[in-house]
């Protein structure tokens, strides 16, 4: 909520201290947050599923059930659902590896599931998950967390909980660190980004 | 029609003129003229005398989609070539007096060079019995040269009986050696890459074991055997000491084996696929010392024509062979004389003169394989040795498209062929 | 990955691993779910071109395409050494003709995908279903996500091949793939049915089958005709199974955890005895399932992507 003391880009608007967006701080009040408006939600956490997108929706995934189940005394099923194969880009590129599916046991049908992911964007990669979980199986509701919403919808799809709206150009891209997979945590734009989805 | 020949180098030695009047060369020297001759400036070429092929395939009668008498000889003229020999497997056989007078009047009809039908050695090609080899010389065809090629003669019996029979006629047995029980359905040589390509493997010894079972049968009946298309280190060195041993042996080799290894099977493409196979680098290597030094006595070129549907297929369904005649004096130019292993003089030796001695055809009104001198009939080619060109399949007379070398540079370029003191190839093309 | 997939040696280490880890989570995907499609090759065109017989592989690959909704063509031609029926080259100018987007051979010939990939006939991406002699690239795949499966990393592991791999296509295939996975290979058989030229290849060789069985992690037995006896390859089926059968006595010496494979059919019997084949360390029905996973990666890698 800190304004910048010089930064004359207009893209600088609404955004704490450049480079670094977020600190892991930042991140984890976001989810705390983000833990309870689930719940709020959800009436407690009866039917509740925790799916991440991979990469980085996965491990925000788990942190995410670990607030939930600190909350409220109950485990939550938490996963994993690759997208790759459901893309709507699949021609414009090489093949890409896949990236690991993971169903908790009890399966999404007649439940609500959360997916998760680190940044949304176009929403292209939220809408191949809602197309992937259709040949999951039938759950009751799908609501959407994410960590940053940096704007430029391309579809129809919005964020239930957000952990920060970042304003951005298109020129740039958001970079988000993780512990499990970078080492430390943070929310970093880069000017010189190629803006990809 | 006269013709002087001006300023060509022959067998590459200093330029010098030619006069040919009436089929042969009346004169050699220099500052030639006569009266109503046409001239051919042959500035910076090679005169040779014509080249004479022991070994084509011009697959008339009967296979008229692959080639034709005349356009099989067509593509000898442009190659350089004033005599063929046409191997017996056409369909039908060329196994009696009718059939060999038949192609033998074919090819004086065309008329671009003389054709010299041989004859099969077994009837219809099968091994069992000798065909008629005494009507097949008596006949207008005057054949002198029998073999079974695209087939062995397996039989040892068979072959001494045929070896003995022509005797009496100075004729010659050309085996195409190979042992049939051990090249069942065999697809390249054997080896290392045979065996990681999956395709079934033509052992050298196959070959090897016929031409040491012949050499010692022809010394033992005292005739001459002619070893077909030599294709391995092993036949040269068994070739080698059967003539040190005086054995009456002469053998000859085909240009691709002079050039092309089994690697370019790894491509599947069936342009490559021949009998006897493409060998290894040491075999090609052994097959260009024995050419410099003798022991293969002559270049037969093993013209062999396929439709396209033949060759553009999978490797075991496609057939075996390669075109040879238009391409054979640029791939002995470029293995045997720009590598300096033999000289243009040797080249005539091993194209003309000796092929033109192995098929009987050196002596007579219709010579061939003469020396370029005096009084001698006029059978010469032009070469130019410097022009250089990019093989082309689609460009070739040959009815047929599967020369190994298309898109390939070759060195060497035929300028003009005469036949008896009358061109048949001018300026590179058919006169 | 390359355009096509023609030979083991197409796949270097991290294609192959790439290869055995998308299988794997095509498995995770499609098991246990009611609805085993994936959206992935909706609208590819997938032509099964098979000019042998072989209802195993040629559903094998069906099914494979059909699970990632690619529509699937199958062409059975009837082209024999004997009677050559519709060109290869034909064939290949109708398929190019129908759209074809992949297409799967197999052929009696060694080197007919290899003539489909190159020659300029058809634009499509050709996966070799088993060519002659030649390779079978798909087999060594399912074949190495077997072991893996059982075997965990394959480097420095022991596998003993054993039976005609003269005329094995999966023997050549697997010696590379393997080899180049890490895995330590010994081919065992007669003299007679070891190629020429063997000895360059990057495995072991060996005429005794028992020395190569007690320290190999997985046994594979490769199909042997009886009809080999004719051309002498071995004097009669009872001696070769004598001395290359994998029988209890054999299948006693081998360490407790090795596997066996076979890459079927499996002459019973001759290779390999009823009571090995069904033993619980055979795993030559799990080979099968896993042929389709290894081969809906292959499919996706090759055509769901760019083309």
């Amino acid at each position: 909520m800190s304004t910048p003391v010089s930064d004359p880009s207009p893209s600088a608007r609404g955004r704490s201290d450049a480079p670094g967006v977020l600190d892991a701080d930042d991140i984890a009040r976001a989810l705390t947050r983000i833990a309870h408006e689930v719940v709020e939600r959800n009436k407690g956490t009866a039917g509740l599923v925790v799916l991440g997108i991979p990469s980085r929706g996965v491990p925000l995934a788990k942190r995410l059930a670990a607030r939930i189940a600190a909350v409220e005394g109950t485990e939550v099923p938490v996963g994993a659902l690759d997208v790759t194969m459901y893309r709507d880009d699949l021609r414009l590129r090489p093949a890409r590896a896949l990236e690991h599916t993971d169903i908790p046991p009890g399966g999404v049908d007649g439940k609500v599931v959360v997916l998760v992911d680190d940044v949304l964007f176009s929403g292209r990669t939220i809408r191949a998950a809602l197309t992937a979980l259709d040949d999951v199986g039938r759950p009751a509701a799908i609501r959407l967390a994410v960590l940053v919403d940096r704007g430029h919808r391309e579809l129809p799809i919005r964020p239930d909980h957000v952990g920060k709206n970042i304003p951005t150009s298109l020129r740039e891209s958001v970079k988000v660190h993780l512990d499990e997979i970078d080492g430390h945590d943070a929310v970093l734009i880069d000017a010189a980004g190629d803006g990809v989805r | 029609m006269t013709w002087v020949v001006r300023g060509a180098r022959l067998l590459g030695a200093e330029p010098t003129d030619l006069l040919l009047r009436d089929g042969r060369v009346q004169e050699i020297g220099t500052g030639l003229d006569a009266a109503g001759a046409q001239v051919v400036d042959a500035d910076g070429l090679v005169a040779l005398p014509g080249l004479v092929d022991l070994h084509t395939h011009l697959r008339e009668p009967g296979r008229e989609d692959a080639e034709t008498v005349e356009t099989g000889t067509r593509a000898a003229a442009l190659g350089g070539f004033t005599a063929v020999h046409a191997m017996a497997n056409t369909e039908p056989v060329a196994d009696t007096a009718g059939v060999v007078e038949q192609v033998w009047r074919l090819g004086r009809e065309a008329g671009h060079v003389d054709v010299r039908p041989v004859g099969a050695v077994t009837a219809g090609l099968r091994g069992e019995r000798l065909a008629e080899l005494g009507a097949m010389a008596d006949s207008a065809a005057q054949v002198r040269v029998f073999s079974d090629d695209g087939r062995c003669v397996a039989d040892a019996m068979l072959m001494r009986r045929a070896l003995e029979y022509v005797k009496a006629f100075n004729g010659v047995i050309a085996q195409h050696a190979q042992d049939p029980r051990l090249t069942e359905d065999a697809q390249m040589n054997e080896g290392e890459l045979a065996g990681r390509l999956g395709l079934r493997g033509w052992p050298s010894v196959a070959e090897e074991a016929i031409v040491a079972r012949d050499v010692l049968l022809a010394a033992h009946v005292r005739s001459h055997v002619h070893v077909c298309h030599v294709s391995t280190q092993g036949s040269v060195e068994i070739i080698r000491v059967a003539k040190q041993r005086g054995f009456p042996v002469t053998a000859e080799v085909t240009p691709h084996h002079l050039l092309l290894t089994e690697d370019l099977a790894a491509s599947y493409d069936p342009r490559f696929k021949v009998n006897p196979p493409l060998r290894t680098a040491d075999d090609v290597a052994a097959l260009r010392e024995g050419l410099a030094d003798g022991t293969i006595d002559a270049v037969a070129t093993d013209h062999a024509p396929h439709p396209a549907e033949d060759k553009e297929c999978e490797w075991d369904a496609a057939a075996f062979g390669m075109l040879g005649l238009e391409t054979a004096l640029s791939v002995v130019q470029a293995t045997m004389v720009d590598t300096g292993l033999l000289d243009w003089a040797g080249v005539a030796e091993r194209l003309s003169a000796a092929p033109a001695r192995i098929g009987r055809c050196d002596t007579g009104d219709r010579a061939q394989g003469r020396p370029l001198a005096q009084g001698e009939p006029a059978n010469l080619v032009l070469v130019d040795p410097s022009a250089s060109g990019t093989v082309d399949a689609r460009e070739l007379a040959s009815l047929s498209r599967n020369t190994p070398y298309d898109g390939r540079a070759l060195p060497g370029r035929v300028v003009a062929t005469f036949l008896r003191g009358r061109p048949t190839v001018l300026d590179g093309k058919l006169a | 990955m390359k355009r096509h997939l023609l030979t083991a040696a197409d796949l270097d280490r991290d294609d192959a691993t790439l290869v055995l880890d998308t299988a794997a989570e095509m498995a995770r995907l499609t098991e246990g779910r009611s609805v085993k499609k994936l959206p992935t090759l909706r609208g590819r065109t997938v032509v099964n071109l098979f000019f042998e017989d072989s209802t195993r592989t040629r559903t094998s690959f069906e099914l494979a395409a059909k699970r990632l909704s690619a529509d699937v063509v199958n062409f059975s031609a009837k082209g024999s050494s004997v009677s050559k029926g519709e060109s290869l080259k034909d064939t290949a100018l109708t398929l190019e003709a129908m759209g074809a987007d992949g297409v799967v051979v197999r052929h009696w010939a060694s080197g007919a995908p290899h003539r489909l990939a190159y020659s300029g006939w058809i634009r499509s991406s050709v996966v070799n279903a088993g060519d002659g002699t030649h390779e079978h690239p798909t087999q060594a795949l399912l074949d190495a996500y077997t072991l893996r499966r059982h075997l965990g990393s394959l480097d420095g592991r022991r596998v003993t091949v054993v039976g005609d791999v003269l005329h094995s296509r999966v023997a050549r295939s697997n010696v590379l793939l393997l080899s180049t996975m890490g895995a330590e290979v010994t081919l065992v058989g007669p003299p007679t049915l070891l190629p020429v030229g063997v000895e360059g290849w990057p495995c072991q060789t060996s005429y005794e089958l028992d020395p190569a069985l007690a320290k190999a992690d997985a046994v594979m037995m490769l199909r042997v005709q009886r009809e080999r006896m004719s051309a002498a390859f071995f004097p009669s089926a009872r001696e070769y199974s004598r001395r290359y059968g994998l029988d209890a006595r054999r299948f006693a010496l081998l360490p407790e955890d090795a596997v066996v494979l076979h890459p079927g059919p499996m002459n019973r019997g001759m290779e390999i005895t009823a009571d090995v084949a069904d033993s619980d360390r055979s795993v030559i029905v799990e080979q099968v399932t896993n042929g389709v996973y290894v081969r809906m990666a292959v499919l996706y890698l090759l055509l769901g992507g760019a083309s």
